[in-house]
């Protein structure tokens, strides 16, 4: 015998009969906005607010009506809380889910300035303009004016505020696990299969979404299995299944996806429910399991009956009654109404008659009998068969009600109506199948036409639906099933065990046939009188259901979004059925035929958190750093990404702004001598008996004869003939080749060889090895460069006789081995110097010593992009889009006209690439030579003409050249080519016009005579 | 979140994988001269069927492997899974391939006759 001692306010708790789920030598101090209050450990904070009589908890989505507790459990529709302070609030969480600790701060949502004195509430007197499809309807052209709705819209719209600070400093983990048999959901059913499954030595993971297993049942005081209180055989076989090895369980873990291929997603609560969170446990846990077999035991959510007044505080589900006062030792109120379509509800009332409330039950059933109407009429509760609550009024609590009879079909009222004072109303409209996650695994449903549930019919994937999201309501049944689908389950993953007896179950004998009765008349016309509501969570009516059918909308898909039943936090776990009825009433179809609305994931919010896990902040994507790094921060380089490197951008020295340190670098590699980390490029050793023939068919130039140590620059084409990607490759060997690729498109040109080799020639006798971190690259550029290699020690001759452009050499610098390239993309004497990774950073301050007396000077990404431009050299990805031929970059001589076939040939002699209209490469020098144009501006031939203007092109890489004195840049125009020596215009958005000639792309040298310094 | 049966290493998260598209799409040889149009179902044509679909997948976080899947687009069923530059054995996976438009294109007939190259199928 439990007797529960309200901390505050009137006493609203008698003695219970039953073992209440609290722990009244353990009180916990919360907040709830503002107010101290006191509840127990084993709390929620549903429960311990109404223990302290609150009963009103936030404010409705549309309307801003009152909104209290209606439910015990994940299907709460109203009581959405804020929980927690600064950067730790959350909102939108479920009073009913939220174990109460110590501290606990919590905050009611969806009202300004206070929950009693609510100025949104105003809505709730303009509620003739908010039918269904409200924003639909207000908000609509002119488009002009869009900008000015969706402020109010955004301002109206959503529940709850999220965090002060957005920065969550929560942690949160990912698990990976694997299971013969995932349990999902830890009821009286769940747990049977469990251990049946668990029996056969198969591995068992089961989930319940509740901090304790045994679902409903530690809630119902009535039922005895195997000879004693439900609860005792619950602990047995948690205890049991606690003990095996091969069993993991899950508590406060929602199972909220179910995926393809028995993929299901969950989250564990890990920490929420202490005062304090450890620091070496993740506030959540994300888990990701692969199960073979899946026993789904998610229990059935009780449905609202639909009357007048039915969201006030004060009215809740009849089951959710019963595990207030049961589970928690709080009975909700003291004069109840019990209001139902089916013989479940009795219990509450006998329940609440045993909690010493007075009790009064209107059956909408006229006609019903059995031995709980016995028992019920036994303890002298008042039973009115045939009524309906037709009405519920009060202010911020349901005071009164009127009853009155009805009709058999519960249509119309027949009778007088009664008046009747209460401060409880529980309802019962029948029990839905939580069919979530059979749904979401694209199982089919089912009509019931006798439980009046959609229940589920074949599955999809390999699993069993068990219990009463089974529609097996009885207890009985539900265990039977449990025996099967652990046995079979079991033997599915090849595990063999022998059926467990059943328990003998010993509770109330009642019907599962509620009387169908969708929507209570109110005693006035469609339309009027005090609204109904349907979906609690977001305000919709039952006349906002039939209004949108009488709108034409007849597809249940439909309705849900022109109403935005369903669509709530919740997902219309409590609404749908009724909705869906509702509609089909109205449009005088059978609920079958409606159907039901897609179940999606999550089965209930999940937090972000959780899903992000640890991928967040410097773990979000890998950044990769060359080997000079350590040196460029140490000499004040400024960085860059570029795909997931980060590279030198620039080194500004001594306060230069970004342009000075690029015009100095760019100066000093034409004059002296630059130095650029170029560890990045895309790296690829090719061997075997055909790479030559390989790169010939994979490059458009020709390959086969490339002598051993030269280099040759080489386009990669797409199948389409598109540019994908450049680089120079060089021979290392008769059957041995060395690639470089762009830096961003390494991983993908790698991709495409293997494609090529494993899909379409496979008798390439080919290997492919990316070696881009294997070496560090170290480019020497500039009129010094010779000079400086000497004085770091190389130990070969450097002329161009002996070291022409284009060859490669293998020798040391300084005692380091390295792999040198005389190639060029500043269009200066230049050496790339390859070394093992591992002598990078040597590498590097060997020849930033060795050219201090030379001039030598680092140069970042920036200035090696103006260097390529002076010359007129492309970067793909900022010259070419993929749409981008050879020709259109003038570059045709780099395709070959006799190779029988390379990858994009066919392609390129295509009609429409001889279309003049392409785009082609050109050179700009603006009118201004001081005037940079802005990459992506758009060019058009006369400024004046009439809006929209004829586009020609945009502007792709555009810099101030301090080699040419001026600015360059290169733009992409239409017919380009042909326009050499004409004007452009360049609109800009501050409505000035830009002037620029259109000429060669060779800014700087055009003959290339600096090549060998 | 599929299970992907990789030839090389087992069964393994869809996540390890990459999906390459539709199956023997062969490349027309460059010997054969066919026009635009018969050149565009081997370069843009792509089925986006709804039912049994072949198509290629790389095990892209894995060994890097590529070979063909027979899946149900509409159930996610894997209904074979076959190297590449072979046809598949099962029966319905057979006769999607065998009643494929792509059999009757210009396109695939100058893919053959094969002189280079055993297989050949992309
Ligand atoms: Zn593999």
């Amino acid at each position: 015998m439990v007797s529960r001692s309200a901390a505050s306010g009137s006493p609203q708790t008698k003695p219970q009969r039953a073992v209440a789920r609290i722990d009244q030598n353990a009180p916990v101090n919360f907040t709830f906005d503002g107010r101290s209050y006191r509840g127990f450990a084993g709390d929620t904070l549903a429960s311990a607010l109404l223990a302290n009589n609150v009963h009103l908890v936030g404010r409705s989505f549309k309307y801003h009506r009152p909104r209290g507790i209606m439910a015990a459990g994940s299907e709460e529709p109203n009581a959405l809380i804020r929980l927690g302070k600064g950067a730790y609030a959350e909102p939108n969480l479920r009073a009913t889910q939220i174990e109460i600790f110590e501290g606990l701060y919590a905050e009611s949502q969806n009202r300004t300035p206070s929950l009693k004195f609510d100025i949104g509430a105003i809505n709730s007197v303009l509620d003739r303009f908010f039918p269904a499809g409200f924003y639909y309807k207000t908000f609509m052209w002119p488009a002009s004016m869009w900008m000015r709705y969706e402020h109010v819209i955004r301002h109206a719209a959503g529940l709850g505020k999220v965090a002060d600070d957005h920065n969550d400093p929560d942690r949160y983990e990912k698990t990976h696990a694997h299971c013969d048999i995932l349990v999902a959901g830890g009821g009286a059913t769940g747990l049977m299969a469990a251990l049946q499954a668990a029996k056969s030595g198969a591995r068992v993971i089961l989930a319940d979404e509740q901090n304790e297993f045994g679902g409903w049942l530690l809630g119902e005081a009535d039922i005895m299995i195997g000879d004693c209180p439900a609860f005792n055989w619950i602990s047995d076989i948690v205890a049991e299944l606690a003990a095996m090895p091969n069993v993991t369980l899950l508590p406060r873990t929602t199972v909220f996806g179910y995926l393809d291929h028995n993929y299901l997603t969950l989250n564990e609560r890990v920490t929420d429910h202490l005062p304090s969170r450890p620091a070496h446990l993740p506030r959540q846990r994300l888990w990701k399991i692969r199960a073979k077999q899946v026993i789904i035991a998610q229990g059935a959510h009780e449905r609202p009956l639909v009357f007048a007044g039915n969201d006030l505080p004060g009215v809740m589900l009849a089951g959710a009654v019963r595990t207030y006062i049961n589970r928690y030792g709080v009975c909700p109120g003291q004069r109840a109404i019990v209001v139902c379509n089916n013989d479940d509800a009795y219990r509450t009332a006998l329940d609440l008659h045993h909690a010493g409330a007075h009790v009064v039950v209107a059956d909408l059933r006229a006609k019903a009998t059995g031995p709980l109407m016995r028992a019920v009429r036994d303890a002298g509760i008042e039973i009115l068969q045939g009524h309906a609550i037709i009405a519920a009024y009060g202010n911020h609590r349901v005071a009164r009600v009127e009853i009155a009879p009805v009709n058999d079909a519960v249509t119309e009222i027949s009778g007088d109506i009664d008046h009747r004072d209460c401060d409880l109303i529980a309802m019962s409209g029948g029990l839905s199948p939580a069919v979530h996650l059979h749904s979401q695994a694209r199982g089919k449903l089912q009509w019931d036409d006798a439980k009046l549930c959609f229940r589920p019919s074949a599955t999809h994937e390999p699993s069993f639906n068990i219990g009463a999201c089974n529609g097996s309501f009885d207890l009985s049944a539900g265990l039977k099933e449990a025996v099967r689908a652990g046995t079979k389950a079991a033997s599915a993953t090849g595990h063999k065990t022998t059926a467990l007896d059943t328990p003998i179950v010993q509770s109330h004998k009642q019907s599962w046939r509620p009387l169908a009765a969708w929507k209570i008349p109110n005693g006035h016309a469609a339309g009027r009188g005090q609204k109904a509501f349907v979906d609690f969570q977001n305000d919709v009516t039952a006349s906002d259901v039939s209004l949108a059918a009488r709108e034409g909308y007849q597809s249940v898909e439909h309705l849900k979004r022109y109403t935005t039943t369903g669509m709530g936090t919740d997902q219309g776990k409590t609404s749908n059925i009724n909705a869906l009825a509702i509609l089909a009433d109205a449009l005088g179809n059978e609920i079958p035929a409606v159907g039901t609305t897609t179940f999606r994931m999550p089965y209930t919010p999940s937090n972000i958190g959780a899903i992000a896990g640890r991928d967040i902040g410097d773990l979000f994507d890998p950044v990769r750093l060359t080997r000079m790094d350590d040196w460029h921060r140490a000499h004040g380089a400024t960085f860059e990404h570029v795909g997931q490197w980060m590279r030198a951008w620039y080194y500004p020295q001594n306060g230069e702004t970004m342009q000075q340190a690029v015009n100095r670098e760019v100066k000093a590699a034409r004059t002296t001598a630059g130095l650029l980390d170029a560890s990045t490029l895309g790296k690829i050793d090719i061997r075997g008996r055909d790479a030559a023939e390989f790169l010939n068919r994979l490059y458009t130039n020709a390959w086969r004869k490339l002598g051993i140590g030269k280099c040759r620059y080489g386009l990669m084409l797409k199948d389409d003939g598109m540019v994908m990607d450049d680089g120079v490759t060089t021979r290392i060997g008769e059957n041995h080749f060395h690639m470089t690729t762009t830096t961003g498109g390494a991983a993908g040109v790698l991709d495409w060889m293997e494609e090529w080799l494993q899909t379409e020639w496979p008798d390439l006798e080919v290997y492919l090895t990316s070696v881009t971190e294997q070496w560090a690259v170290a480019t020497l550029s500039g009129p010094n460069a010779g000079k400086i290699l000497q004085d770091a020690g190389i130990d070969f001759d450097l002329s161009p006789t002996e070291f022409p452009f284009m060859s490669m050499k293998e020798g040391h610098i300084g005692g380091l081995a390295a792999r040198i390239f005389r190639i060029s993309f500043t269009g200066e004497l230049s050496y790339e110097i390859n070394v093992a990774a591992r002598h990078g950073l040597a590498l590097w301050t060997r020849l930033m010593a060795a050219g201090k007396a030379h001039g030598i000077t680092p140069y970042g990404t920036e200035a090696m992009h103006v260097l390529r431009a002076e010359k007129g050299f492309i970067i793909v990805g900022q010259e070419t889009d993929g749409s981008v031929t050879p020709h259109d970059l003038g570059m045709d001589w780099i395709v070959s006209k006799t190779k029988p076939d390379f990858i994009g040939k066919r392609a390129l002699a295509r009609h429409t690439m001889e279309y003049d209209d392409r785009k082609q490469l050109v050179g700009l020098l603006c009118s201004d030579p001081s005037t940079v144009i802005p990459e992506g501006a758009h060019a058009v031939l006369d400024p004046d003409q009439p809006l929209p203007m004829k586009m020609l092109g945009q502007v792709t890489s555009s810099y101030f050249s301090p080699n040419c004195g001026r600015s360059i840049a290169m733009a992409m125009l239409k017919g380009g080519h042909a326009l050499k020596g004409q004007t452009v215009f360049f609109p800009m958005l501050d409505g000035s016009v830009l002037k620029a000639e259109i000429v060669d792309t060779a800014f700087f040298d055009p003959k290339g005579a600096r090549i060998n310094g | 979140m599929l299970i992907i049966t990789c030839p090389f290493c087992g069964p393994r998260d869809e996540v390890e994988f990459a999906c390459g598209g539709e199956a023997h799409i062969a490349r027309p040889l460059a010997d054969h001269k066919i026009s635009d149009a018969d050149f565009a179902d081997y370069l843009f044509m792509r089925d986006n069927p709804k039912g049994l679909f072949l198509e290629r997948w790389r095990h892209s976080a894995g060994c890097r492997r590529w070979f063909n899947v027979a899946r149900d687009t509409v159930s996610n069923e894997i209904v074979e899974i076959y190297p590449m530059g072979s046809l598949p054995v099962k029966t319905a996976a057979k006769t999607t391939y065998k009643t494929s438009w792509r059999r009757d294109t210009a396109a695939e007939k100058a893919a053959t006759p094969s002189r280079s190259k055993a297989g050949g199928s992309k």
